[in-house]
């Protein structure tokens, strides 16, 4: 396993570098002086040399690379010319508030999804099985900026039951420990601080993970399909075992690995979700924070977040790599 | 001559050909026309025949008339501002603008129909250029092997470590705005799923007797792709294509909701609804109308590639794709 582990992690090593590139590439094919672009439009003279210093862009390309390099892989984006502040101190700040709605997403995802999936792959046919697959369309096809506006509409508007943007009320969390507000308010056994922010927090989950819901609905119900179809289960059934035994201990297992499969593939899709989830409930996560630096071309803040998300999306893919071969030993014993 | 076996009961040559050419029409011409000819004709069309195929096809067939013949369709100019009428509530056929008018008094229905051009052509574009490549690329990559197929496949797996959107979205923001850009940009990952399939395909298929023979035979490299390998692989990329079609509908509103899209005087769905999110307290069919266009149009792919896949390529239920 532990062999398993290091060969994983050296390869994602030329990803990463690959990645830096790729970054470095388009920063330099934008129109215009990338020293000008990264100095900002404000910038003086003395800006522009100073960021052409800092950035080595006075330097052979390859000597350039090599310092954006070593300044991306120390998370040393330099400022952003729209907060004037340290980039990755502001992903910092917003980056547990991303992580915990980007969680919660895929958590909410795999309740609602998979006992539905399981339901309907059990009983084929039957209305629950057509009712799961037209909702599993449904969620697979949503658009999810359409859904949280119109949720938006209807549950803050019409309803007013559930507030329409924000974390939590002013003022309600005392003292940020970690700050993923559910871990504090546990951590300070804070009940009231619990509620708020799942309140807060569970539409913008629920309309992020939409699209997840309905394909692992739909992978949960075809691979229990499968599943039940195999030799093993008549012989469950034929001695007399449980009909929920059946299901859930030797059906489900089997199609579990899949269910990891399907969430790890699915995440980063999450992650660009959150980019639009975030701007739609005023999230204050990096995905709000991106869309910001969009709006005022603050390349820095750009770059510092595209890198950050896709650090987090390989580290998620090795992280579900791992779970597949713990799931699975025929994974990590194949070369 | 000895007769060559029949498959089924279809008369002549039409064994193997239904569906999809048009042969049926000459063949309704026959004299010999009996019962079971009916039925087996049946028999064949009958995958074809179900909810998924009809429902999803229908209703894309609609939105293409629809995108094709928008200026004669669509009620009003979709950049026809008429400040007096602004904000109008959906009149449906009680007044002449059907589906209300946004903020500066443009025609909804006729805005939401324009959208439905751009949407699909850009998809459309996309699909087919990421189609092109990633078919290449996979066909090349699994039937050359060695360091060709490694070098492709290095490139697969760092593309593939972008989140999607992401990359686009970074696209976007470097190189600035514009149709040719934007449909890069949405291009850049989408080629892989095709480039994966097609390459797990190629491999298996370059170890048949078929290709093997033709390489003895002395067939060129090319001729073999062209001729021998591309011809099984189409299914597949078929089948990819749809849903790659309905990622990249999807994709091209999120970008044009978050505006990075095409230029804001062009009417695209996800432009409609940025700007439906403003005025969502006072005008709600606004944002209602051009988002449910979307969703019902990549509904309607959804189902007709789910159906595709099952009819045409079961075995890609298990790689993947969706």
């Amino acid at each position: 396993m532990i062999a398993y582990f290091i060969r994983r992690l050296a390869g994602t090593i030329p990803v990463i570098l690959m990645i830096s590139l790729l970054v470095f590439l388009l920063l330099h094919a934008a129109p215009g002086d990338p020293a000008e672009m990264l100095a900002g439009d404000q910038a003086s003279e003395a800006d522009i040399l100073e960021a052409r210093a800092r950035w080595g862009l006075d330097q052979p390309v390859l000597v350039q690379y090599w310092h954006f390099l070593v300044n991306a892989l120390s998370f040393d984006f330099g400022r952003s010319f729209r907060y004037d502040e340290p980039v990755m101190g502001l992903i910092a700040e917003r980056f547990p508030a991303s992580l915990e709605l980007a969680v919660t997403a895929t958590l909410l995802a795999i309740a609602i999804g998979v006992p539905l999936g399981v339901w309907a792959g059990s009983k084929p046919n039957s209305w629950v099985d057509h009712v799961g697959s037209i909702g599993g369309f449904f969620g697979i096809s949503m658009p999810n900026f359409w859904l949280g506006i119109m949720l938006v509409l209807l549950l803050a508007g019409s309803l007013n039951i559930l507030p329409s943007s924000g974390r939590h009320t002013f003022g309600v969390p005392d003292d940020p420990v970690t700050g993923f507000l559910l871990i504090d308010s546990i951590i300070g056994l804070n009940w009231e601080s619990f509620k708020d922010a799942m309140i807060y927090l569970i539409m913008p989950a629920f309309v992020l993970g939409i699209n997840m819901t309905g394909i692992l609905m739909r992978v949960t119900r075809s691979s229990m399909l499968e599943t039940l179809s195999e030799d093993f289960i008549m012989t469950a059934r034929a001695k007399g075992l449980d009909e929920r035994a059946v299901i859930w201990r030797h059906g489900f297992r089997n199609a579990l690995i899949l269910v990891i499969t399907v969430v790890g593939l699915e995440f980063g899709a999450l992650l660009s979700g959150s980019i639009i989830v975030e701007t739609i409930f005023s999230w204050p996560g990096i995905g709000n924070l991106l869309l910001q630096g969009l709006t005022s071309r603050d390349y820095p803040l750009i770059t510092g977040v595209v890198i950050v998300y896709t650090s987090l999306f390989v580290v998620v893919n090795l992280i579900v790599d791992l779970c597949y071969a713990a799931a699975d030993p025929r994974i990590r014993l194949a070369k | 001559m000895p007769q060559p076996i029949r498959e089924s009961v279809l008369p002549n040559n039409m064994s193997n050909k239904l569906p999809g050419d048009l042969k049926p029409l000459a063949w309704l011409r026959r004299p010999d026309w009996q019962a079971s000819d009916w039925q087996a004709l049946h028999k064949k069309w009958r995958p074809w025949l179900q909810f998924k195929v009809i429902a999803g096809g229908g209703t894309l067939t609609l939105f293409v008339l629809l995108a094709l013949f928008a200026s004669l369709v669509a009620p009003f100019d979709p950049n026809r501002q008429d400040l007096m009428m602004a904000m109008t509530e959906p009149q449906y056929f009680a007044g002449p603008h059907f589906l209300g008018t946004d903020h500066v008094g443009r025609d909804i229905l006729s805005r939401c129909i324009h959208g439905a051009r751009v949407s699909l052509v850009i998809a459309l574009s996309v699909v087919v250029i990421s189609g092109a490549v990633g078919v290449f690329l996979g066909v090349v990559s699994g039937y050359f092997g060695k360091t060709t197929d490694f070098i492709i496949q290095k490139l697969v797996e760092v593309m593939w470590a972008f989140p999607p959107l992401l990359l686009a979205i970074a696209v976007l923001a470097f190189l600035g705005q514009g149709l040719a850009i934007l449909i890069m940009a949405l291009t850049l990952q989408r080629w892989i799923p095709f480039c994966r399939v097609t390459r797990a395909n190629a491999l298996t298929l370059k170890e048949r007797e078929f290709i093997v023979a033709a390489r003895s035979l002395g067939a060129t490299h090319t001729r073999i792709i062209m001729k021998h390998l591309l011809p099984n692989l189409m299914q597949s990329a078929l089948v990819i294509g749809t849903f790659a079609m309905a990622s990249a509908i999807i994709a091209e509103a999120a970008l044009s909701f978050l505006g990075l899209g095409v230029p804001p005087s062009t009417p695209t769905w996800g432009g409609m609804l940025a700007d439906g999110r403003t005025y969502i307290s006072t005008s709600y069919w606004m944002a209602l109308f051009p988002g449910m266009c979307i969703f019902v149009t990549v509904l309607a792919i959804n189902m007709l590639g789910d159906a595709l896949r099952d009819i045409l390529d079961p075995k890609l239920k298990r790689s993947g794709a969706r």
